[in-house]
């Protein structure tokens, strides 16, 4: 970036948009966090220690971690046809379907969790098949995940989408007429463009999942050491008004993700950096 | 210009938001009164407000408007110590209001201004079975038989799943003549029996009613006949233990708010209208327990009669139960550290 590329912008220079993002950022994002870290300030070191790694809010850390990146995962793979299926093909409803994808965004989350837990129960229309085969659905992790995924489909969808339209047929159409099979195609072509918004869309997916409490208390079943979501232990704690222990367990889950989320992108810069590495080797 | 307009649209709106978020006090002689109540009175206050407008319409000639705000008690009770305006605080345990009152919101023995513990009205905690009652499940012995699903929320984050969980207790201490230990082993095996803990009163009640979850749903005793309303009779029986817990949801002033606004005197007059002849008809036909004794009499036959145990006979008072059961590390924990 020259000096003179920026004078001529549209939009006001670097100096008053920089200083109107940082005061922005810090309003709505950092001020909030903070207020974290100083009421968590007022417990001491051993106080600290001995809150989070009890042993009933260890293993809502635990299953909060393992339930948010299963559906993270599953809405990678699912979210991805559902972009491809979007983007590739016209069919009747299209319109519709498009629109149904943005729904778990818009839908209160408690409305969710009650519709999924009346299906998945044993006796419900979709547990009901289930439970023959010994699967239980509804108060387990598997109900947790499901739920997980439903509010996390529309990330992935909606972040490999415009990526996916922005690839043109004829990349695709070279690469098989240069003797490459279709799956090579997608594996070596069409893959490699899509990741970064695979990647942005899973952290999004993702770091949602963590957090989110409406949906999930009602399929969970809330069993102490089993099925308690970290959310659901921060809200326990606020309800025997014991505010600094519940933002020292957020503090910790906050920690979690974000490093979690600087491995994720630090990974993601890494694979941009290969690549770039390799298209100025030819 | 056009291209403009959906931005300048959205723009609009958001001001028009923005300055409509204060609102005003119409000073034509009316007064607004905020009460913060817990989930199940919705309905109860509803009416009430209606009967006690127009009791101080015609007591003073002065208009009120009565604002309500209904949800998870301690949900509520941590609102007001936020700095939410409520005039008056109905809420479900005296527990909610000790911790409003620490924060020095309202004055200490807040508990003594008003009779009868400040309880206008009181409730306890029944069972609701399934029609004909095909487990046969008649008193608390029953619930921690190896075939009777129980279903009771979770008492970390639910105010009824306190009373449910302190009833059984009292029941096992009168059983085993104030053996704790065995008490304890009583409500471990109970909650054994507990295949789901909802976070509160409402959902346990769906999973109960609407799932076909569990044998026995504990629940608050309006709950009950509300449940049992809504479904028609055919459904649900609702069975009476021998004992159980008394229920008294607390009703108070918060004196910070009153005294900023100047509406102490009428805040005052709407909590006392709960004692007389017509608050307690109304709470009687919200299935509330009603305290005064004529209008005990005339609902006996909707009441059934069971011995009933205070928080403070057998707990000492909230905060030592809360303190001894619920707290992290408290006996609830450890029932499900030890299972």
């Amino acid at each position: 970036m020259n000096q003179k590329s920026w004078r001529i912008s549209p939009l006001p220079g670097f100096g008053p948009a920089m200083g109107f993002t940082l005061l922005y950022v810090t309003l709505i994002v950092l001020i909030p966090l903070s207020a974290i870290f100083v009421i968590t300030a007022s417990l001491g070191w051993s106080d600290f220690w001995s809150v989070v790694t009890e042993p009933r809010v260890v293993a809502s850390y635990r299953l909060s971690l393992l339930t948010a990146l299963a559906a993270a995962g599953i809405n990678v793979i699912f979210g991805v046809l559902v972009a491809w299926v979007l983007v590739r093909y016209r069919f009747p409803g299209k319109k519709l379907m498009d629109g149904l994808v943005d729904l778990p965004f818009a839908l209160p989350t408690a409305v969710a969790g009650i519709a999924l837990t009346s299906l998945y129960t044993s006796n419900g229309w979709l547990g009901r098949w289930l439970d023959p085969f010994g699967i239980q659905v509804a108060f387990t992790p598997i109900g947790i995940t499901v739920a997980l995924v439903f509010i996390g489909l529309p990330f992935v969808v909606r972040t490999v989408q415009p990526v996916l339209q922005s690839i043109s047929r004829e990349v695709e159409e070279a690469a098989l007429s240069l003797g490459a099979t279709p799956r090579q195609t997608f594996f070596r072509v069409i893959l490699p463009e899509l990741f970064p918004a695979v990647v942005t869309g899973f952290v999004l997916a993702f770091s949602r999942a963590l957090g989110e409490y409406g949906s999930v208390v009602f399929i969970s079943g809330n069993m102490p050491l089993k099925t308690e979501i970290a959310p659901l232990i921060i809200m326990t704690k606020l309800e025997q008004f014991d505010y600094t222990g519940a933002a020292a367990v957020a503090l910790v889950m906050l920690s979690i993700s974000f490093v979690l989320l600087i491995i994720i992108n630090g990974f993601q810069t890494l694979q941009e950096q290969r690549k770039s590495r390799w298209k100025g080797a030819q | 210009m056009k291209k403009y307009r959906f931005l300048l649209i959205v723009l609009g709106l958001v001001v028009l938001v923005g300055c409509s978020g204060g609102g005003s006090q119409d000073g034509k002689g009316t007064v607004e009164l905020l009460n913060v109540s817990y989930d199940p009175t919705r309905e109860f206050y509803q009416e009430y407000n209606q009967v006690f407008t127009k009791h101080w319409k015609e007591k003073t000639g002065q208009s009120v408007s009565i604002r309500q705000s209904h949800g998870g008690s301690g949900k509520q009770a941590r609102s007001v110590i936020d700095g939410l305006g409520a005039d008056v605080v109905t809420l479900a345990l005296a527990y909610d209001i000790d911790a409003i009152q620490e924060k020095g919101r309202l004055k200490d023995g807040w508990q003594e201004r008003l009779d009868h513990n400040s309880s206008p009205y009181t409730s306890t905690i029944v069972f609701l079975v399934r029609k004909g009652n095909p487990k046969k499940i008649e008193d608390w012995d029953d619930l921690i038989r190896k075939d009777v699903e129980v279903i009771t929320p979770n008492p970390k984050t639910s105010g009824g799943a306190r009373w449910n969980y302190l009833a059984a207790w009292a029941y096992a201490m009168e059983n085993y003549e104030g053996d704790e230990a065995k008490a304890e082993d009583f409500v471990r095996q109970l909650y054994k029996n507990v295949p789901v803990l909802d976070s509160g009163a409402r959902g346990s009640t769906t999973t109960f009613v609407e799932r076909g979850i569990g044998d026995v749903l504990l629940a608050w005793e309006n709950e009950a006949f509300l449940a049992q309303n809504e479904l028609g009779n055919d459904q649900l029986e609702i069975v009476v233990p021998s004992l159980s817990i008394l229920a008294e949801p607390p009703v108070t002033i918060v004196d910070q708010v009153v005294d900023k606004k100047g509406t102490r005197a009428v805040a005052k007059a709407y909590l006392e209208y709960l004692y007389s002849k017509e608050g307690q008809e109304l709470a009687a036909k919200h299935y509330y327990r009603p305290i005064d004794p004529e209008v005990q009499e005339k609902y006996k036959d909707q009441f059934p009669d069971l011995k009933l145990i205070t928080v403070d006979d057998i707990f000492g008072g909230w905060r030592q139960a809360q303190q001894r059961h619920f707290d992290d590390g408290g006996t609830f924990d450890q029932i499900y550290l030890r299972n």
